[in-house]
C-alpha cells in the first residue's frame, strides 16, 4: 500500500500529482479515492461516492477551478455510469448547464454558432443550444491536466506498456523517500524493459540525493534534463558526491553539446533547402535567359494557393491534397510562367533595367489579385498528420517531420532538375542556348521555344516551392516577398546558371544563418550573412562555381 | 420622326439631369456646414502587409455607422464614411489624414491605425490641423496626444496583469520574445522592469526580437525549450506580431512543447489570427486582452449576431480591437450628442467621462488621459478557435499613459481637463513637458 502524507516543503498540488502518477502506474482503484483524499485533506465521505449525478455536476458549477477539480475528482470517485463522458465532455469543453435554469447539456458537435445538445444525464436528445442558452464549464491549465489524469486512470484497468511507460517516465525526479519503497517493489513486479529502465532511472537520482555514490553509474550519460537538473545542485555543492556528480554531469553535458551541434546542422540544412528550393527555379530563369524575374515570389505564392485550393476540393484529406498540389503547383505556376513570358518578358529581350520594372509591376499586380480575388486574410494549410511533430531520435535530439519532409523534397526536386538538365533533349537544348545562344540557333535550336519552356520550368520550381512553404509557414499574398531577396542572393552567391552552386550556396547560408541566430539574434544573424556575401562578391564577383568557358 | 424626337429628347433630358445635378451639388455646398452629412474617416490599410488585421475594422465601422445612421444619424444628421487605403505604408498614413483634415472630404473624426509605427506618424498630423483619431489597438504607452483618443490597452491593462497571472500560477523564468519594432520594445523594457521589481533574476529572463513577419522559429523555439527545462517553470510572453505567429504555433505543436510544460502568453494574438492555425495543439495557450469573443454578456452576443449578420459570413469572428472601435465609436457618438456639434475642441472636452457600455457586460469611461477603463481578461486557446477566459480582474483598470515602472516616465502623468491641459506633467516638480498647460 502506499502511505500518502502531507509532508512539510511539498505542496498539495505536487503531492496530489505525483500520486496520481502512481495510481496511473498501479492501476489500483482504491489508490484513487486515496489521492482524493490527500488532496481534500479530509476522509472521504460515504455521501458523496453516492451523491446524485444532479449533485455531482452541480458542483462543476463553480468560478473556482480548485473546487472545480475537486468536483472532477468526486465525478471520478463516484459510481455514475455517466462519470467517462462527462470528464472527457468537460475536457473538451463541451458539458454545460441551462442558463436560466437546473439541467446540464452535453455539446455534440460544437462547430458552427447553434450546436446540437443531449442532455448530459439521460444522454437524450435536447434539441439545440447557443451560447446565450448554455452555459458552458470552462477549464484551465492544470484543470486540463488533472482531468486527463482522472481519465486515464479511468480507462487504465488493464494498464498497458504505453501508459506505464509515459508514468514512468513522469515519476523521473518525483521519487522522494515517501514513496521510494513501493516504486522500489514495483520495478521488481515489471516486466517490461523499457518501463523498468526508466524506473531504474528514476530510482537511481533518488538514491544520489540521498547520498548514494554508485547508483550515479546508471545515470552516466544520460539525457534527460531532470536528471541534469538535479544534479546540478550536487555537484556544485561539497557532499562527498560532489565530484563524482561533477563528472557525470560533464559528460551529460559534453554528449548534449554533441547533439546540439547535430541539431544547429539540421536546422541550418533545413533553413538552407527551403532557400534552395525558392533560388533554384531563379537559378534557371536567370542564369539561362539573363532575366530578372521581380515576380519570382508571386509565382511561388501561387504554387502556395494552389496547394489550398486542393484542400479545399478534397476536405478532410489533407496528405492526399499535398500529393496532388506537386503536380497541381509546378503545372499551375508554370502556365502563369508561360504566360507571362508570352506576354511580358518576350518583347523586353535584353533590355534588363526594364525586364525588372516590368516583373516587379507584375508582382505587385499578382499580390493585389490574390487580395482582390481570395482575401488579404491568410489562408489556412491544413498539414497531413504524417506531417506533424517530430522524430525523437533521443531526450536531446528531435527533427521536426515537415522540416525534414522540405529537406527531403528539395534534393528530390534537386536531383530531379539536375537530370532534365543533363539527360534530356530540353536540357541540353537549355545548355547550348546558355553557352552561345547565336551559335545554338545556328544549329537549329528553336531558341524562342527554349525560352518559353524554360521560363515554364523555372516558374513551375517556383510553384514546387510554394507547395513546401505552405507546410512551413502562411499563405497569404505576402508570401513570395520574404523570398525574392533572399533567392537572388543565393543564386548570385552560388553562381549564376550553376544548378549545384544553387544547392551548395543555399545550404552553406542556411547553416551560417542558423549558426549565428542564437548568439546575435534573428536580425543581425540575416544582416552578417548580407554583408558576408556582399564581401564575397567582390573577391569573387562569378561566385563560388563560375560558369565555364570564355563568358569573361 | 422617330429619331429626331428621340434625340430631342435624350438632349432635353441630360440637360434637366445636368441642371437638376448642378442644382443639388449648389444646395449641398450651401447646407454643407451644418447640414450636411457628418464625415468620419476611416484610416485603415486594405492592402498590404496589415491589411489582414485592419480591413475587418474597415468593415466594423463601415457597419457601426451603418447601425447609427439607421437609428436616426447623429444629431439628425446622416454619417457619411470616407475610406483611405494606406496600403500598410507608414508616410501614407500622415498623408492620407492630411487629406482627410484638409480636402474637400474634411472629416470631423478619424477612426483608424494599426502599428504604432503608423500612429506614430499620424500624430503630429492629427495634432497640427486639430483632427481626432481614435486608435483602437493595444500599445506600448509612452505617448499621450491632446488629439488622440486610446481606446485599445496601454501596458497596465495587458501585459502587467498578465504577468502577475502568471507569477500566480508559478512561472519562475521568463521568456519575451517580440517582433523587433517600438511596440514590444518598449513593452519588453516594462515587463523586464516589473520582473526585477518582483525579484526575478537576470538569468531567469530571456529576451529575444525576430524580424516581421518571420518564419523560420526552429532554433528559436529550441532554445526556449532548452530554457524551459532548467527545472524552473517557464512561460513566454510573446510581443510577436501579425502573421509571425502562425509559423511560431506551429513549431511549438511540432517541437512538442506544449502549454502544460512551456504556457505562452501572447498579447498580440486574437481571435483573427488564430483562423489561420489549427488550435487543437495549442490549447491552454493564453492569450491577455479586454475583450474575447467568447465573452458571456448579451451585448457581445447582439455584437457577433450584427457582425454574423453584416458580413454574411457564419464564420466571422469579432476580436479585441473591434471592441476598442464600438466603445470608441459609441463614446464619440455621445461626446457629440453632449456637446451638441462635431466641433474638434468642443467633443475633445465633452468626451471626457462619458461612460458607454463595453462587450464584456460592463461600462467603459474615457479618462482625462484619453484612455479608457476596461477589464483585463487572460484566455486559454480553445480546439475550436476561440479562447475560454480562466481570469478576469474583478472590476475595470485605468489606462496609464505613462508607466509607473520605468525610471523615466514614474512620476509623469496626463491629464487634458481644461485648468491642466497636459500630456506629460511631472508630478514632482509640478512641470509640464508637452501640452498647451506647458506655456
Amino acid at each position: 500500500m502506499i502511505k500518502i502524507e502531507h509532508s512539510a516543503g511539498r505542496s498539495p498540488t505536487r503531492l496530489l500529482a505525483h500520486s496520481l502518477l502512481l495510481c496511473l502506474l498501479m492501476a489500483w482503484g482504491s489508490c484513487l479515492s486515496q489521492t482524493a483524499a490527500a488532496a481534500l485533506g479530509e476522509p472521504q465521505t460515504e455521501a458523496l461516492s453516492k451523491a446524485e449525478p444532479q449533485a455531482l455536476l452541480e458542483a462543476l458549477d463553480t468560478g473556482n477551478f480548485r473546487a472545480k477539480g475537486d468536483a472532477a475528482q468526486a465525478i471520478a470517485d463516484s459510481d455514475a455510469e455517466q462519470k467517462t463522458r462527462w470528464l472527457q465532455a468537460l475536457l473538451d469543453g463541451r458539458l454545460g448547464k441551462e442558463r436560466r435554469g437546473e439541467r446540464f447539456y452535453i455539446i455534440t458537435d460544437d462547430s458552427g454558432r447553434e450546436w446540437p445538445i443531449i442532455d448530459a444525464i439521460t444522454f437524450e436528445d435536447a434539441g439545440s443550444g447557443t451560447r446565450r442558452t448554455v452555459d458552458v464549464f470552462r477549464i484551465n491549465n492544470d484543470l486540463r491536466t488533472r482531468i486527463r489524469g482522472l481519465l486515464a486512470s479511468l480507462s487504465l484497468s488493464a494498464g498497458d506498456e504505453a501508459s506505464r511507460l509515459s508514468a514512468a517516465k513522469r515519476l523521473i525526479g518525483e521519487i522522494s523517500a515517501e514513496n521510494a519503497a513501493s516504486v522500489r517493489k514495483m520495478r521488481d513486479d515489471e516486466k517490461s524493459p523499457s518501463v523498468r529502465d526508466q524506473l531504474d532511472i528514476g530510482l537511481a537520482l533518488f538514491e544520489v540525493q540521498q547520498g548514494d555514490a554508485k547508483a550515479l553509474d546508471t545515470l552516466r550519460g544520460n539525457l534527460d534534463t531532470r536528471v541534469r537538473n538535479t544534479l546540478a545542485p550536487i555537484a556544485a555543492g561539497d557532499s562527498a558526491l560532489a565530484a563524482e556528480a561533477q563528472a557525470v554531469l560533464g559528460g551529460i553535458e559534453s554528449k548534449r553539446a554533441w547533439y546540439d551541434r547535430a541539431q544547429t546542422l539540421f536546422f541550418g540544412l533545413s533553413a538552407g533547402s527551403i532557400l534552395v528550393l525558392a533560388a533554384i527555379g531563379l537559378a534557371i530563369t536567370f542564369g539561362v535567359m539573363g532575366v530578372i524575374n521581380m515576380a519570382h515570389g508571386e509565382l511561388i505564392m501561387i504554387g502556395a494557393y494552389t496547394t489550398w485550393m486542393i484542400q479545399q476540393a478534397l476536405p478532410g484529406q489533407p496528405g492526399l491534397a499535398l500529393a496532388l498540389a506537386i503536380p497541381g503547383g509546378f503545372l499551375v505556376a508554370g502556365a502563369f510562367g508561360v504566360a507571362i513570358e508570352r506576354t511580358v518578358i518576350r518583347f523586353l529581350k535584353g533590355r534588363p533595367l526594364e525586364t525588372l520594372l516590368a516583373t516587379f509591376g507584375l508582382s505587385l499586380i499578382l499580390q493585389q489579385l490574390v487580395r482582390s480575388v481570395f482575401s488579404p486574410l491568410n489562408r489556412r494549410v491544413t498539414s497531413p498528420d504524417w506531417l506533424q511533430g517530430a522524430w525523437q531520435i533521443n531526450e536531446a535530439l528531435s527533427l521536426t517531420l515537415n522540416r525534414l519532409a522540405v529537406l527531403l523534397f528539395c534534393l528530390v526536386v534537386f536531383a530531379g532538375l539536375w537530370a532534365l538538365m543533363r539527360h534530356t533533349r530540353l536540357g541540353l537544348e537549355v545548355r547550348a542556348v546558355t553557352q552561345n545562344r547565336a551559335m545554338a540557333r545556328a544549329m537549329g535550336v528553336r531558341a524562342t521555344r527554349v525560352d518559353m519552356l524554360t521560363f515554364g520550368l523555372g516558374a513551375g520550381v517556383a510553384g514546387l516551392a510554394g507547395v513546401a512553404l505552405s507546410q512551413l509557414t502562411n499563405v497569404g499574398p505576402n508570401l513570395g516577398q520574404g523570398y525574392i531577396v533572399d533567392s537572388f542572393l543565393v543564386v548570385v552567391f552560388g553562381g549564376v546558371g550553376n544548378l549545384w552552386g544553387t544547392l551548395v550556396a543555399g545550404m552553406s547560408l542556411g547553416v551560417i544563418n542558423q549558426v549565428l541566430q542564437p548568439w546575435v539574434g534573428a536580425v543581425l544573424a540575416k544582416i552578417i550573412v548580407l554583408v558576408g556575401v556582399i564581401l564575397f562578391i567582390q573577391k569573387r564577383p562569378q561566385g563560388i562555381f563560375p560558369p565555364k568557358g570564355r563568358t569573361s | 420622326m422617330t429619331t429626331i424626337s428621340l434625340r430631342k429628347l435624350i438632349a432635353g433630358s441630360s440637360i434637366a439631369l445636368g441642371l437638376a445635378g448642378f442644382g443639388s451639388t449648389a444646395l449641398a455646398q450651401d447646407a454643407a456646414q451644418d447640414e450636411g452629412p457628418i464625415r468620419v474617416g476611416i484610416l485603415h490599410s486594405l492592402s498590404g502587409t496589415m491589411a489582414i488585421s485592419e480591413s475587418t475594422l474597415k468593415d466594423e465601422m463601415l457597419m457601426l455607422i451603418d447601425k447609427q445612421n439607421a437609428a436616426g444619424g447623429l444629431l439628425g444628421r446622416q454619417l457619411e464614411p470616407v475610406v483611405m487605403d494606406p496600403a500598410s505604408d507608414w508616410s501614407l498614413y500622415a498623408e492620407q489624414a492630411r487629406d482627410m483634415l484638409t480636402g474637400d472630404d474634411h472629416v470631423d473624426v478619424i477612426f483608424g491605425n494599426w502599428t504604432s509605427a503608423s500612429r506614430k506618424a499620424v500624430l503630429p498630423v492629427v495634432e497640427e490641423l486639430d483632427g481626432l483619431l481614435f486608435y483602437p489597438v493595444q500599445y506600448e504607452g509612452e505617448e499621450s496626444s491632446e488629439n488622440i483618443f486610446y481606446t485599445g490597452a496601454a501596458p497596465n491593462q495587458q501585459a502587467i496583469p498578465a504577468v502577475d497571472y502568471l507569477m500566480s500560477q508559478g512561472v519562475e523564468r521568463w521568456a519575451l520574445l517580440g517582433t523587433d519594432y517600438v511596440y514590444p520594445r518598449t513593452t519588453n523594457k516594462i515587463l523586464e522592469a516589473y520582473l526585477k521589481a518582483n525579484g526575478v533574476a537576470d538569468d531567469d529572463i530571456m529576451i529575444n526580437y525576430t524580424p516581421f513577419g518571420f518564419s523560420d522559429w526552429q532554433s528559436i523555439v529550441s532554445q526556449v525549450k532548452d530554457f524551459g527545462s532548467q527545472g524552473k517553470k517557464t512561460a513566454v510572453v510573446s510581443t510577436i506580431n501579425g502573421d509571425a505567429n502562425v509559423p511560431f504555433y506551429n513549431e511549438l505543436a511540432n517541437q512538442g512543447i506544449s502549454a502544460g510544460d512551456i504556457p505562452v502568453v501572447a498579447f498580440s494574438v486574437g481571435e483573427q489570427e488564430l483562423t489561420g492555425i489549427d488550435t487543437a495543439p495549442l490549447v491552454g495557450h493564453m492569450a491577455a486582452w479586454n475583450y474575447f469573443m467568447s465573452v458571456d454578456s448579451d451585448a457581445n452576443y447582439d455584437f457577433i449576431d450584427d457582425w454574423v449578420a453584416y458580413t454574411g459570413n457564419d464564420e466571422a469572428v469579432t476580436n479585441d480591437p473591434m471592441e476598442a472601435h464600438y466603445i470608441g465609436f459609441n463614446m464619440w457618438v455621445q461626446a457629440v450628442e453632449k456637446a451638441g456639434t462635431t466641433d474638434v475642441d468642443a467633443v475633445k472636452d465633452s468626451i471626457i467621462g462619458v461612460t458607454v457600455p463595453n462587450l464584456s457586460g460592463g461600462a467603459s469611461t474615457m479618462m482625462p488621459n484619453h484612455h479608457i477603463t476596461k477589464p483585463v481578461m487572460i484566455g486559454e486557446i480553445q480546439d475550436d478557435g476561440q479562447f475560454s477566459v480562466v481570469w478576469r480582474t474583478p472590476t475595470t483598470v485605468a489606462g496609464d499613459a505613462w508607466s509607473d515602472y520605468l525610471p523615466d516616465s514614474r512620476n509623469l502623468i496626463s491629464d487634458w481637463r481644461a485648468p491642466l491641459r497636459c500630456g506629460k506633467l511631472d508630478v514632482e516638480s509640478m512641470t509640464c513637458e508637452d501640452g498647451p498647460g506647458a506655456e
